[in-house]
């Protein structure tokens, strides 16, 4: 359908953003200290979460994926599932050798 | 990105909604190139263990921590600039840009320090330091480069998208009632800063 | 300039698209056109030039073959040849064909719209097919060789190769970029330019197609942008991440090539299937059945079809696990195709059938692509992979699904829509006769290939014991065959563009969808009112008088 919208509104202040700014810096601060610590095969699983996370942050927030409609939001996780089998089924070989 | 336009004589239809879809649909594409470097790297790094936690040593913690927080600054600056036009504040966004534009150059002038300083070592492609290495750390540099490379090749194309969108803003071309341009540079920039988010620790914090 | 003449310019009171003058006039007003329409008239142009010249390639390959050793090239040629057919047929004929041509022309009349979400990237693509099919031709002209890595780029040897691999490489990344604004362009359109009342279950079912195909190419295609990208990376600097002597994993390399390639036959099907589902209530008068099967399993073929590459792989080594969950989901990719067959020949039962041309194409489509298919299913077995992988058993199941499926499909789509192209009939006798050509050459051509394959023929093979000479004796008469068949299509169409009977009713079949209810040809934006949609698609009624279709002789 023709769609007319709303005007696009962002309800954030400046502020907001600085916000979710300081909290990506803290993340990025927490996974470097993370890595420093000995915790053996966790450490690349914990620095993925962490850089998820903050990825999140970046496409919810910077990104105004919360402020779109529910489409974007599907068509995002479509994206990210197409690479994550990709992934999966990738080492359904490897895993195995 | 353009909005859906007639020649004159019609009405101009302006889908700011379709912009930003085609735009993320783009995001996808060089989400998914980027991301099959990291099924690459997955791989190897499943395959070699060791030798990649061995290799990563080499790169510095601190300069690749640094680069992750201009780049994240960078984000916010960009962001800003779309508040900053939409609240008719051009002055503002237009200053918010060259900041992410100098941010960027920044990252990218580091990111030359580092490598060159790994090119005096000879660990590089094909140079001799590296080929003596085992196969493990020589893959590792080999990704290293290329995903890096294609990452500073994305800052750059990213760099001369925002200049574009600055010069817009300052003819007025973008302003507080017409900016998806500038939402899409944005979104661009933002994902250059995402896939840097994941290259950081998959390279620097392995140690 | 006749009556007539006169007529295809000025339907109603506006000119048809094709003698629109926009800001350009001339040829200018067609290569810098962003009127969708025009550019999918220019992709049928060089599509066909393309075509013609992977059929070219496919035609002397066979003469090579008519007899064992060497007859007209020598095995560096052959080797050449058999990577240009493939490069050239895939990546210049069969995955942009339908989508770039018809979907172009006829999405956005399809579902009310006045042309695509982004007109100028539309252009663009088209620019990018042109730019890659050229340098894919220069790379057969500059020294060093046209590549002979067959069009899979396998290493080690695309890097160790010194044929013309790099620009090659380059053609594939360009049309690559191509295909993916294409995608992304359609995805957008769907979403956001839908007439008013048009819902989703609504909209014709080659919408659905082409909208499950521009996910697929969206998605699909930057992973053999980033493949291709590496082996040229590879090539310049030894990174090692493809070449086992630096530790590199070349079975990888087949990963992540298959992650696209597979997903891209899907492209390159799943058009052709929205074609027949438009043709086929048209000709037998009867709606569509199934309707909402037909349009999930498009969505479920592009979803499962992303799941099975490494059924190319079964002989390279990968583990045992790995080979039990491909196999196992080669099968379920299957199903959703088999409903689609279901589903028309269904529609087809007790319906009011007319054999003209589109129809004909469309029932060899079935009959085709389920022997390609039914095939695949049996290459997903894993014990019987292991005998015919890399024999011409796999040659021929792909040949009648891309040919005997997409191709015929886009033979089945010019036959149907040239009349609403063009504002004029091609021969209807002359099509009849040499689609019999085609069918019965291509199957000439092709079946013996099942056997020999079967047999142990292997493929990509210039010699041949003389076990087999019988079968590639068959297999090159039926060539002759088709390719006569060909070129009298090409013929007339061409002819019939130019100097084919003139039409100018709006719906000469008694179609149903969106573009019946236009000018043909149609004017420049489509519509004179957008559309209000009230009802579904193909609401067909047995015996229905409400629509004339005109004999035209």
């Amino acid at each position: 359908m023709q769609i007319h919208d709303k005007p696009h509104e962002h309800s954030h202040s400046y502020g907001a953003y600085i916000l979710v700014w300081l909290a990506l810096m803290a993340l990025t601060a927490i996974t470097v200290a993370v890595a420093g610590m000995d915790i053996g095969r966790f450490t690349v699983a914990t620095a993925l979460i962490i850089a998820s996370f903050k990825a999140y942050l970046v496409l919810t927030v910077f990104m105004h994926l919360r402020s779109e409609t529910k489409t974007f939001v599907v068509f995002v996780i479509v994206a990210l599932l197409f690479l994550g089998i990709s992934f999966l089924l990738l080492f359904s070989d490897y895993s195995f050798h | 990105m353009s909005s859906t336009e007639h020649t004159a004589g019609t009405h101009v239809h302006r889908d700011d909604v379709g912009s930003r879809m085609g735009m993320w649909l783009f995001l996808f594409t060089e989400l998914i190139l980027f991301g099959g470097m990291f099924l690459l790297y997955s791989v190897y790094r499943f395959q070699y263990a060791d030798e990649f936690h061995l290799a990563a040593k080499e790169l510095n913690t601190i300069m690749g921590a640094f680069n992750t927080a201009v780049l994240l600054t960078s984000s916010l600056t960009m962001v800003l600039a779309i508040i900053a036009i939409q609240r008719d504040q051009k002055a503002l966004s237009i200053l918010l840009q060259l900041i992410t534009i100098f941010l960027a150059l920044f990252f990218l002038v580091n990111k030359y320090f580092e490598w060159t300083a790994k090119f005096h070592y000879g660990i590089y492609p094909g140079g001799e330091e590296l080929l003596a290495k085992s196969s493990g750390e020589i893959l590792f540099f080999g990704l290293y480069y290329v995903m890096t490379g294609l990452h500073g090749i994305h800052v750059i194309i990213g760099m001369f998208l925002i200049a574009v969108m600055t010069r817009q803003t300052r003819t007025g071309t973008i302003n507080k009632d017409s900016y998806v341009r500038l939402e899409n540079a944005g979104l661009y920039w933002h994902l250059v800063d995402i896939i840097w988010i994941f290259l950081f620790p998959l390279f620097y914090l392995i140690t | 300039m006749t009556a007539n003449d006169a007529a295809i310019k000025t339907n109603g009171h506006e000119p048809s698209y094709l003698e629109y003058k926009g800001k350009h006039t001339g040829i200018l007003g067609w290569i810098l056109s962003t009127d969708h329409k025009r550019i999918g008239i220019l992709y049928l142009i060089s599509l066909s030039i393309f075509f013609l010249v992977g059929v070219a390639f496919g035609f002397l390959m066979r003469l090579e073959l008519i007899s064992p050793g060497r007859t007209i090239m020598d095995a560096q040629t052959y080797n050449s040849f058999f990577t240009l057919h493939g490069v050239i047929m895939i990546f210049l004929f069969v995955i942009p064909g339908i989508p770039a041509v018809f979907g172009n022309f006829f999405l956005p009349i399809l579902i009310g719209a006045k042309d695509v979400a982004f007109p100028r990237i539309n252009l663009m693509s088209w620019y990018l097919y042109l730019i890659g099919g050229l340098l894919a031709v220069v790379a057969i002209l500059l020294p060093g060789g046209p590549t002979d890595t067959g069009w899979t780029f396998y290493v080690p040897y695309s890097i160790r190769t010194n044929t013309n691999v790099m620009i090659a490489l380059f053609a594939a990344f360009i049309l690559g970029f191509s295909s993916i604004l294409t995608g992304l362009n359609f995805v957008t359109t769907v979403h956001r330019l839908r007439a008013p009342g048009m819902t989703w279950f609504k909209m014709p079912l080659s919408i659905w197609s082409l909208y499950a195909t521009a996910w697929v190419q969206v998605l699909a295609t930057p992973i053999i942008g980033i493949t291709l990208l590496l082996v040229a990376v590879e090539r310049w600097f030894g990174v090692g991440v493809f070449d086992p002597a630096l530790g590199g994993d070349p079975v990888l390399y087949q990963h992540l090539f298959w992650i696209y390639s597979h997903p891209a036959v899907y492209i390159m099907i799943l058009p052709a299937m929205g074609v027949v589902s438009e043709i086929i209530p048209v000709f037998a008068r009867r709606t569509i059945f199934g309707y909402k099967f037909i349009a999930f399993s498009s969505i479920a073929i592009a979803l499962f079809g992303s799941l099975v590459w490494a059924h190319h792989m079964f002989t390279v080594g990968m583990s045992d696990t790995g080979q039990f969950i491909f196999s196992l989901l080669t099968m379920l990719v299957a199903i959703p195709s088999a409903i689609k067959v279901f589903n028309w020949v269904a529609t087809l039962y007790k319906g009011s059938i007319d054999l003209s041309t589109p129809l004909l194409f469309v029932l060899a489509f079935i009959f085709l692509f389920t022997i390609g298919g039914l095939t695949g299913v049996m290459q997903g077995v894993l014990s019987i992979d292991i005998q015919i992988h890399d024999t011409s058993f796999i040659v021929a199941h792909f040949h009648y699904v891309m040919f005997g499926g997409t191709g015929f499909g886009f033979f089945a789509a010019m036959h149907y829509w040239f009349p609403k192209m063009f504002g004029r009939m091609y021969n209807r006798k002359l099509a009849k006769t040499y689609f019999w050509l085609m069918f019965v050459g291509f199957n000439f051509l092709y079946f013996p290939m099942f056997i020999m394959g079967w047999l142990g023929m292997p493929r990509r093979y210039y010699d041949y014991l003389p076990e087999f000479h019988s079968y590639h004796l068959i297999s090159t008469i039926g060539s002759w065959i088709l390719v006569a068949g060909v070129l009298l299509m090409v013929y007339n169409m061409y002819h019939s563009v130019r100097k084919g009977k003139i039409v100018t009713e709006k719906n000469i079949w008694g179609g149903e969808t969106l573009e019946w209810q236009i000018e043909t040809p149609p004017i420049h934006e489509n519509f004179y009112d957008i559309p209000v949609i009230e009802t579904d698609p193909y609401q067909y009624k047995m015996n229905d008088e409400k629509f004339e279709k005109e004999v035209v002789s």
